[in-house]
């Protein structure tokens, strides 16, 4: 049955997490992810899962490896110098292709900074945060039930691609309350493990044509070396060797890159005739959608583009959005990340204007209008 | 129609618990959409603390609170602290036992704000015989001045909230808040 709650955004992705078929968290509480792990707490022993508080960080990224490697969907929830702490096991990670989730409700920084402030200032680490080439997939919801639905989808692009997978929620997100609705069944991606033919041998990373090798679990039978030194399709280290690097490295960046149209995922509104785009993700979202409805009402051919997937970047559709457009406008809780993203793709045919703020504080609708209605004037001119 | 609520009070009172009642009548209860924040850090114990709930008919864009259309206080710092902002001919409701009235008189009647005034913790403590239910009483209070959720949902979201075994004196609660607005 169709369940109906009222619950913290935090909560909200504790139970996306649980429906996903998580059943490992490992994590150390910080403000403002704590709710996470406390409701992790409870939800996972009574749904046959296991929840370990950790010494710190570094070390819940890499209960949460290993967890993963024993077959079972894993999580980690953080905030702030939490996710400094984890990025060299995000690395090891993606070098070794294992599916787990990362939350990161950012709150104020950098350092200590501001724990019960909101924040998007971390949306660059959240790119290339640990040493290397490499891609990954995040997720940023702006609402209670988008924190349920998108930690569901993150579990499942994590399992697809065989990827660590973050969902960059932000304080705002993880302490409102909400209404949640809970559906009867969610679509989950299951683990592909390997088969083999009769007397075939068995090359872990001998990836077939979509870069995503399946994945056994310790105690299958198979027999895989977990390294994150550069290996082979064999899985053995092999480090001098440039063609092995080259060929390792690019499949990992290429599994996202290649399949980019399957992985981003968007909103558009009041987009068809939009001389003006408001681009966003994550909470400044809520105040885009009321300015845009202000300022058409006034006239100005402005619509929203809300990303629903941060990284990798929707280049295609900001493309196309660019052929029409004369100005792209981004909201962001920080003094511009996203931002450089949009001026690359969207930059040559447009003026970008960055609406950064900081401090903690969701950017009123107000603001977001002023900023429509001064560039319009402009354009006027 | 969109409606602010804002509640202040302090740590121990309940305050947070009622924003989220209201937020649970108005979703869940009401068929009505809502978002209740509160506030974090330090001024949470002790001192001042604040819930805030967005009612609407329709979807809810910004969630956050700009200037609410009621304001329920109930301590002197919440009050002097949290009323500024209140709407023109807002709804202001005070426990006056823990208010000073004095010190409003000039802002309810420049802004010319309906008082509404329900001695929640006086009623919780004498009629009900438990202080801890004062959040309860002027949740009652509150529904009565304002409207701003229906009775059946108010009761049905404290229902859904109280813990077991306690029901009954939770609706008593509410009913003798209820009472206690003209």
């Amino acid at each position: 049955m169709v369940e109906e709650r009222f619950v913290l955004g935090n909560e909200a992705c504790a139970l996306g997490a649980i429906a996903a078929g998580c059943r490992f968290f490992a994590g150390y509480p910080i403000t403002p992810s704590t709710e996470i792990a406390e409701n992790m707490s409870v939800l996972l022993p009574k749904n046959g899962g296991s929840f370990v508080q950790m010494e710190d960080e570094i070390a819940s990224a890499g209960a949460i490896i290993g967890a993963s490697w024993s077959g079972v969907k894993s999580m980690t929830a953080t905030s702030g110098p939490g996710i400094s702490l984890m990025q060299e096991n995000i690395g090891y990670g993606v070098i070794t292709e294992t599916p787990i989730v990362i939350i990161n409700v950012q709150r104020g920084s950098p350092s200590t900074g501001q724990p019960t402030m909101s924040s998007q200032s971390d949306m660059m680490q959240a790119r290339w945060g640990s040493h290397g080439d490499y891609e990954t997939i995040a997720l940023s919801p702006s609402s209670v039930q988008e924190f349920f639905d998108f930690t569901i989808k993150a579990f499942n692009l994590a399992e697809e691609y065989r990827v660590p997978v973050l969902v960059m929620s932000d304080e705002v997100v993880g302490h409102m309350r909400e209404k949640l609705i809970i559906p009867d069944s969610v679509d989950i991606v299951k683990r592909v493990r390997p088969e083999l033919e009769e007397g075939e041998q068995y090359l872990p990373y001998d990836a077939p044509e979509n870069g995503v090798t399946p994945m056994p679990a310790f105690g299958d039978g198979f027999n895989v070396h977990v390294t994150g030194l550069t290996h082979d399709k064999r899985g053995y280290p092999d480090t001098n060797d440039a063609e092995t690097h080259t060929d390792l490295v690019e499949r990992l960046c290429d599994k996202i890159l290649k399949n980019k149209d399957k992985i981003c995922s968007y909103k558009e509104e009041f987009c068809d005739d939009a001389e003006i785009v408001v681009v966003s993700y994550g909470s400044p979202y809520r105040s885009v959608l009321t300015a845009v409805k202000e300022a058409r009402e006034e006239g100005i051919k402005v619509g929203s583009l809300k990303i629903d997937t941060p990284w990798p970047f929707p280049d295609e559709e900001i493309s196309k959005l660019a052929e029409n457009a004369t100005d792209f406008i981004m909201p962001e809780m920080n003094l511009g990340q996203m931002v450089h993203e949009l001026e690359r793709v969207a930059g040559k045919d447009a003026n970008v204007h960055l609406i950064g703020k900081i401090g903690g504080v969701l950017h009123t609708p107000e603001e977001i209008l002023e900023k429509i209605k001064e560039v319009a004037s402009k354009k006027e001119d | 129609m969109r409606q602010e609520v804002r509640i202040g009070g302090f740590g121990g009172q309940g305050v947070i618990m009622t924003g989220i009642v209201i937020g649970k009548a108005a979703s869940l209860f009401d068929g009505k959409n809502a978002v209740q924040t509160q506030s974090y850090g330090p001024e949470a114990r002790g001192g001042a603390s604040k819930t805030e709930v967005v009612i609407s008919d329709e979807p809810i864009d910004y969630p956050k609170v700009q200037a609410p259309d009621i304001f329920i206080a109930m301590s002197q710092t919440a009050l002097m602290k949290y009323k500024d902002d209140l709407k023109e001919e807002g709804i202001l409701i005070i426990d006056p036992d823990l208010v000073n009235e004095d010190d409003i008189a000039d802002f309810v009647a420049d802004k010319k704000i309906k008082l509404f005034r329900a001695p929640a913790t006086r009623t919780a403590t004498d009629v009900i015989g438990l202080r801890v239910v004062a959040n309860i009483v002027m949740m009652g209070a509150i529904v009565k001045a304002t409207g701003v959720v229906s009775v059946e949902a108010a009761k049905e979201a404290i229902l859904d909230s109280v813990p077991k075994g306690t029901e009954d004196k939770n609706i008593q609660a509410f009913e003798a808040g209820y009472g206690l607005i003209e």
